[in-house]
């Protein structure tokens, strides 16, 4: 098997006592699409910040392409081609739609470029209508949309999705399931998400996290008929 | 309707100034030019702690120990080297350079807003104990005297370029201060508009993002740090120019102020602060002399300005420009209000800025 994108070995992330990532070994291949699912507190996220620099790792390795990772600060991961929209969105209040997009797009690409991006990522999202919009005022789904073109104004190889589909309407939701799909076609994802009906919408492999570590991996529909699938989450949910 | 008010502080500032610069020298006697520059002088310290504080995002206590280095620098550098020049042009560069140290330890070692604010004030208030103790022939640095607390009464007025001894007149200095206040709002407003200003301005409203999308925020924030030490030095140099430099520079009330005069005028904008500044001199000038009015000796200046701040602090949040642009969306919504179609036209932008 060609190398990984994204590998990490042994990752784990302590605050005091508590241990929120467990020693995660995890590989995605390039231009994979992968789900992560697990309850509140499976460290999820976490995960995340560990991946995007926002959190030093307390022990193991992250290689992006074979190239070491762990604490060498956001930006420059950022730089090597990894785009997060986070799960509380991370956005520019003060600013314009069209502006929050921009600043994602001129890190990359000089004045008239930068312009053209912009436009190409705000229409690909579906969010040239709200352009001119203080991000700052607008409802909970349409920030969520403005984060995902910041993240994909700049063309990443890798695309992190944090519940991307939370506060999103049905008609958002749709565009949503369909820009992952199309994404995918050159871009590598992984996506956690909470609503199962949206999984079963993307998915084709998913990792289950529970209390920090990796459950279970697999095959989404093996995954979502898992009995320990159904313990940890589901049925926790129902419960 | 912010880039309405944008450009008529641009109007503003463009008509004022050049008004002045033409205007003042002709008319008015030396006394008042002289104070003229002194408040020209301090609308470039306001416009450095406006830029820093209302565009990035940087509440930096401490815009005095700028403002006088770069008066000390000056004067020191202007007693030893016989001519004005170069003592000018190393008045802007040392203090910029200890911004640029004090801003790599406090960027760098990710020190949060608050504690920012702590340690440039300590900072400013340090300088400003030292300086008050150089009296005394251990302290002279060359041949210039440090002068302990009352400073460098002797500090030498700018030559004209190569012409070392041939001093300008209090006209020129005056004008030389207006003209480079005019070249330093325009240069802020500039700088705000391109790349590098838009991203200071995203990094503001979030460092995360900014982060998360590949901007090494120290990087940006270091160097509008240094911008801003830049402007304050030279303020500090044109002020040195007006009056003479001596430990107060470095004082808490002249920290303080700047910052009044930026919440006065409004945070977040170029053309408040210096509004703010300007007012606030003029009204510090007029108590100071009302005192002498009978029945109005118990007037205290700094009283004065106290209860302002907190006034505008409670009442009056965004300043003069935010309560401007009230006024002027209020006046437009009175004129459109009979024409239903306007009126909708009004609604739509307010709902929509």
């Amino acid at each position: 098997m060609s190398e990984p994108l994204l590998q990490t070995r042994g990752l784990t992330m302590r605050f005091g006592g508590v241990v929120a990532v467990d020693g995660v070994d995890f590989a995605l291949q390039e231009a994979e699409l992968r789900c992560v699912i697990g309850p509140n507190g499976a460290g999820k996220s976490t995960f995340f910040k560990c991946l995007t620099g926002q959190l030093p790792p307390s022990a193991g390795d992250v290689l992006f392409r074979g190239t070491p990772i762990a604490g060498i600060g956001s930006h420059a991961i950022a730089r090597l081609g990894v785009g997060i929209k986070t799960q509380v969105p991370n956005v520019f209040d003060g600013l314009s739609a069209r502006d929050n997009v921009w600043t994602a797009a001129a890190r990359v690409a000089p004045g008239r470029i930068a312009e053209q991006r912009t436009d190409q990522a705000m229409e690909r999202v579906g969010i040239t209508a709200i352009a001119g919009r203080i991000v700052g005022q607008l409802a909970h789904g349409q920030r969520q949309l403005v984060e995902l073109a910041m993240v994909i104004a700049p063309e990443p190889d890798l695309i992190l999705l944090d519940e991307p589909a939370a506060g999103m309407t049905d008609e958002e939701v749709d565009r949503l399931v369909g820009l992952i799909r199309e994404l995918n076609q050159r871009h590598a994802l992984v996506v956690v998400e909470h609503d199962m009906q949206f999984i079963r919408r993307i998915a084709r492999t998913v990792t289950v996290f529970h209390q920090g570590a990796v459950l279970i991996e697999g095959d989404v529909a093996r995954i979502l008929t898992d009995e320990r699938v159904r313990d940890v989450y589901l049925g926790k949910r129902a419960a | 309707m912010s880039r309405v008010a944008s450009h008529l502080g641009n109007v503003v500032v463009l008509i004022g100034g050049l008004g002045a610069l033409f205007g003042l020298p002709a008319l008015a006697e030396t006394y008042l030019i002289i104070n003229a520059t002194i408040f020209a002088a301090f609308a470039i310290l306001a416009l450095s702690l406006a830029l820093i504080w209302g565009y990035a995002g940087i509440l930096c206590f401490g815009q005095a120990a700028f403002f006088g280095l770069g008066g000390y620098t000056y004067a020191v550098a202007a007693i030893n080297f016989g001519e004005t020049t170069s003592a000018a042009a190393l008045a802007i560069l040392l203090p910029t350079i200890f911004a640029a140290l004090l801003g790599y330890f406090m960027f760098w070692g990710r020190i949060s807003d608050v504690y920012l604010g702590v340690i440039t004030l300590t900072v400013s208030l340090i300088l400003y104990r030292f300086v008050n103790q150089t009296a005394g022939e251990q302290w002279n640095i060359g041949d210039a005297p440090l002068g302990g607390f009352n400073g460098i009464p002797a500090t030498p007025i700018l030559n004209w370029p190569g012409r070392p001894g041939d001093q300008l007149a209090p006209e020129n200095i005056f004008s030389l201060t207006v003209g480079l206040l005019l070249i330093a709002y325009f240069g802020c407003k500039i700088l705000l508009a391109t790349r590098f200003g838009r991203i200071i301005v995203a990094i503001r409203e979030n460092e995360t993002r900014a982060e998360l999308l590949g901007y090494d925020v120290r990087l940006y924030k270091l160097a509008i740090f240094m911008i801003g030490g830049a402007l304050a030095a030279l303020s500090g140099l044109l002020f040195a120019n007006s009056v003479f430099v001596s430990p107060t520079m470095f004082s808490l009330p002249v920290s303080g102020q700047i910052i009044i005069w930026v919440i006065i005028g409004g945070l977040g904008t170029l053309i408040g602060p210096l509004i703010g500044c300007i007012l606030m001199q003029v009204l510090t000038n007029q108590l100071g002399t009302l005192n002498q009015v009978k029945g109005f000796a118990w007037v205290d200046p700094n009283l004065v300005l106290g209860v302002l701040l907190v006034v505008f602090v409670l009442l009056v949040p965004r300043g003069l420009t935010g309560l401007a642009t009230d006024a002027w969306r209020w006046l437009a919504g009175l004129t459109r209000r009979r024409s239903p179609a306007a009126a909708q036209a009004v609604q739509e932008r307010t709902s929509n800025p």
